[in-house]
């Protein structure tokens, strides 16, 4: 009798199977702990939040998913469009928020969930910004916005002859981009032909941020071609390449992060979030940066909102927890940490907020600045592509860096892709 | 096994089959008959489930206006084809597909084919070199177009370090078209050369000695022997690695991806979509702005055509080889 041994090991072995898969799926909320998964692009500082979240809500656990910034936007669409995969809380990018507010059915809206008296809590035109066009739904509560600043390196500067202190530095593009241009010629010529900024993408659309209107007016109709802010800004733009001023780098790619320590370029637009990523990817180089203010007045550039996807199974859990995480107590913690910059005016009066500085950029005082900034923000509406817009100019100067393309032949071609939009 | 077993224990006791031990026979033919094709019946119903269903699948969407964003999906007929077709960025995207392919794959070909050759001679540590070729093989594709676009970066690269050293000026390897076709190339030819020499290993081991000795006793060197006996001798075996190379080749997606790095330039093969592939180009219209998944479809379709194309056309000229011999 060779098969009944055969035979009962299988049927064992089927058994352990089934019991198995059974303690798996039993392991989840049976035991009345709850798991909110966190799907986010990049550190948002939030890990000793969670901590404390579940020392005030012991059945709450946490489990964050970080991927990279278009990957992120990119999965979050499959996922609410195929219904399954996305986290309990997503964040969303201000290039992106629009994309999500065409389409508010597939989230929960916040204001059933208790939002509704918190109004006053946010920038006014952050609140705006996730609310649905019809303004019946609100989808996400905004964690940090973006107040520009320029970042520069001292050293260089020093080396360049050109003023080291940032009130002065500050003061030389005091009046306008132009400015910023011309010391940028200076710059190259005492550096024998050094790059003055990282990417000319960038300044083009710090430029276009700053704007009354971007790349898209009310009604959602792109407006590149005819307005005069994109134009003037293109230019700009242009004429700076020309003058070799652009590193010609792309951000996010490895050449980019090394190009903050090892000093390629001299300057970058700095909204907040960027400040905490100069630290983080330039170690080494502490005290070399510093923080003046942004030439052409104030604009946005970046910020998020958390949202919860309407596939999301514990939206009460959820949505109290997001509650919890962007009030101003807890946005200043991740201010402090990070330097990611709050979203939530009442503590702009606040010292603990205004006085912080960085020992990382010489001192500055994060806290000043950033405030004065994110005051000063005048509201540009965003369109629902808003993100592919920009990255498609940026594409345009891109090829006039790499001597591909004439100005002429790219602003064509811009024109021509952005059609097909 | 246990069916045989029980066959032989139990026409024992009974002469005249009563209703169960009919029952039984018609059990027992029933089992030696469908059997077999249960067996590989799995096979049979996983590719369908996975491999012919979602190809039909994709020809059906490919006919529709189909976006991932919105529930309507409006019939077109061929219009999405028609438009693929009159998209220069798809006959951009061909062209590079093709050329990182050439520049791919004919080296790395060669290169196997004298590495396989090498390895046939008496070497010491003859496991370790054979096993050391599967290494890179082994290595995921993120890792390698990870590392070997931060080998080729303009301004930290290893590669450019070396051509600086050298005396030889730097090159920005992503701007240019041929100098991003030769980087991604190179990734791709790291990566399966070691793989098509043992293959050719295996192949060239079952080549008779005799042969070989007839050649030697002929006068022919070591080369003309590789490519006058043992290439004819291993036609098939270079068949099959040509169009296997030829179909992953045409489908290069996480190279060309990465090597763009994590912005838009990732997606459209750089800012004038210089090493954009094909997939490349179905991934900016299906998983990018708008979701057009009726679009990207067709360009599926597109592209396994190309692919049968190609390959069909590379089996015609291998061919050839045997009567050059």
């Amino acid at each position: 009798m060779k098969t009944r041994p055969i035979r009962a090991a299988m049927a064992a072995a089927a058994a352990a199977a089934l019991a198995l898969t059974a303690a798996c799926s039993g392991g989840g909320d049976d035991d009345g702990k709850i798991t909110l998964s966190v799907g986010l692009f990049g550190d948002f500082g939030f890990g000793p939040l969670y901590e404390e979240y579940t020392k005030l809500h012991p059945e709450i656990e946490f489990e964050e998913r970080i991927a990279e910034f278009a990957d992120h936007h990119t999965n979050l669409t499959t996922h609410l469009a195929t219904g399954s995969g996305a986290a309990d809380i997503e964040a969303v990018e201000v290039g992106y928020i629009s994309q999500y507010t065409a389409q508010p059915d597939r989230f929960h809206n916040l204001l059933d969930l208790g939002a509704a008296d918190l109004e006053g809590q946010w920038l006014d035109w952050k609140w705006q910004q996730a609310l649905s066009k019809d303004g019946e739904s609100l989808i996400g509560l905004g964690t940090d916005v973006g107040g520009m600043a320029m970042c520069y390196r001292r050293d260089l500067f020093e080396q360049a002859g050109l003023p080291v202190e940032r009130d002065e530095v500050s003061a030389l593009w005091a009046g306008s981009w132009e400015d910023y241009v011309e010391v940028g010629r200076l710059y190259s010529a005492a550096t024998g032909g050094d790059s003055f900024f990282e990417s000319s993408g960038n300044m083009f659309r710090a430029m276009v941020e700053q704007a009354d209107e971007g790349v898209y007016d009310r009604e959602d109709n792109l407006v590149v071609e005819s307005n005069p802010a994109i134009g003037d800004a293109w230019d700009l733009t242009v004429e700076a390449i020309e003058a070799g001023m652009s590193n010609r780098l792309q951000a996010w790619t490895p050449e980019w992060n090394a190009g903050f320590n090892e000093g390629t370029f001299a300057t970058i637009i700095c909204p907040a979030w960027m400040t905490s990523y100069i630290e983080t990817n330039a170690p080494d180089s502490a005290g070399l940066w510093d923080i003046a203010t942004v030439p052409g007045g104030a604009g946005n550039m970046g910020g998020s909102h958390l949202v919860l996807p309407a596939q999301g199974d514990h939206p009460e859990e959820a949505y109290e927890f997001i509650e919890w995480l962007t009030a101003p107590e807890q946005q200043l913690k991740v201010f402090e940490s990070t330097g990611n910059f709050p979203s939530t005016p009442g503590l702009y009066e606040d010292e603990a907020l205004t006085g912080l500085t960085k020992p990382y950029f010489n001192d500055a005082p994060v806290g000043q600045i950033f405030t004065a900034a994110a005051q000063a923000v005048r509201p540009q509406y965003q369109g629902p592509l808003q993100g592919d817009v920009l990255a498609t100019i940026g594409q345009g100067l891109g090829r006039i860096e790499d001597g591909s393309q004439t100005p002429d032949e790219a602003w064509t071609q811009v024109l021509a892709d952005l059609e097909s939009f | 096994m246990t069916i045989a077993a029980k066959r032989t224990a139990d026409p024992t006791g009974r002469s005249s089959p009563t209703a169960p031990r009919r029952f039984q026979l018609l059990r027992y033919r029933l089992d030696l008959k469908a059997s077999p094709y249960l067996y590989i019946a799995p096979f049979f119903v996983l590719f369908a489930v996975f491999g012919l269903f979602p190809l039909a699948y994709t020809a059906w969407v490919s006919t529709h206006e189909w976006s991932l964003l919105s529930d309507a999906h409006v019939f077109v007929g061929l219009g999405n084809y028609q438009t693929l077709l009159g998209d220069r960025y798809f006959w951009n995207a061909l062209g590079n597909t093709l050329s990182i392919l050439l520049l791919a794959t004919v080296p790395q070909l060669l290169a196997a084919l004298l590495l396989a050759h090498l390895l046939t001679l008496r070497l010491r540590g003859q496991t370790f070199w054979r096993m050391g070729m599967l290494l890179p093989n082994v290595a995921s594709v993120v890792a390698v177009a990870v590392i070997f676009s931060q080998l080729f970066g303009r301004d930290f690269g290893l590669v450019n370090w070396v051509l600086e050293s050298l005396g030889a000026g730097r090159v920005d390897w992503q701007s240019g078209s041929a100098t991003s076709h030769i980087a991604i190339a190179v990734m791709v030819a790291w990566k399966w050369t070691g793989y098509n020499a043992l293959i050719y290993l295996a192949a060239m081991q079952s080549v008779p000695r005799e042969v070989y000795e007839a050649a030697h006793l002929d006068g022919a060197s070591r080369m003309q022997q590789l490519f006058h006996v043992t290439v004819p001798m291993i036609r098939p075996t270079i068949v099959f690695t040509v169009i296997v190379s030829t179909i992953y080749g045409l489908q290069i997606f996480a190279e060309p991806q990465l090597f763009g790095g994590g912005g838009p330039n990732g997606v459209t093969g750089g800012a004038s979509r210089q090493f954009q592939t094909l997939t490349l180009y179905l991934y900016e219209h299906g998983f990018n702005r708008g979701f057009e998944f009726g679009y990207a479809s067709a360009v599926a379709w597109t592209m396994f055509l190309v692919i049968v194309l190609v390959a069909l056309l590379n089996y015609l000229f291998i061919r050839r080889i045997r009567s050059d011999s």
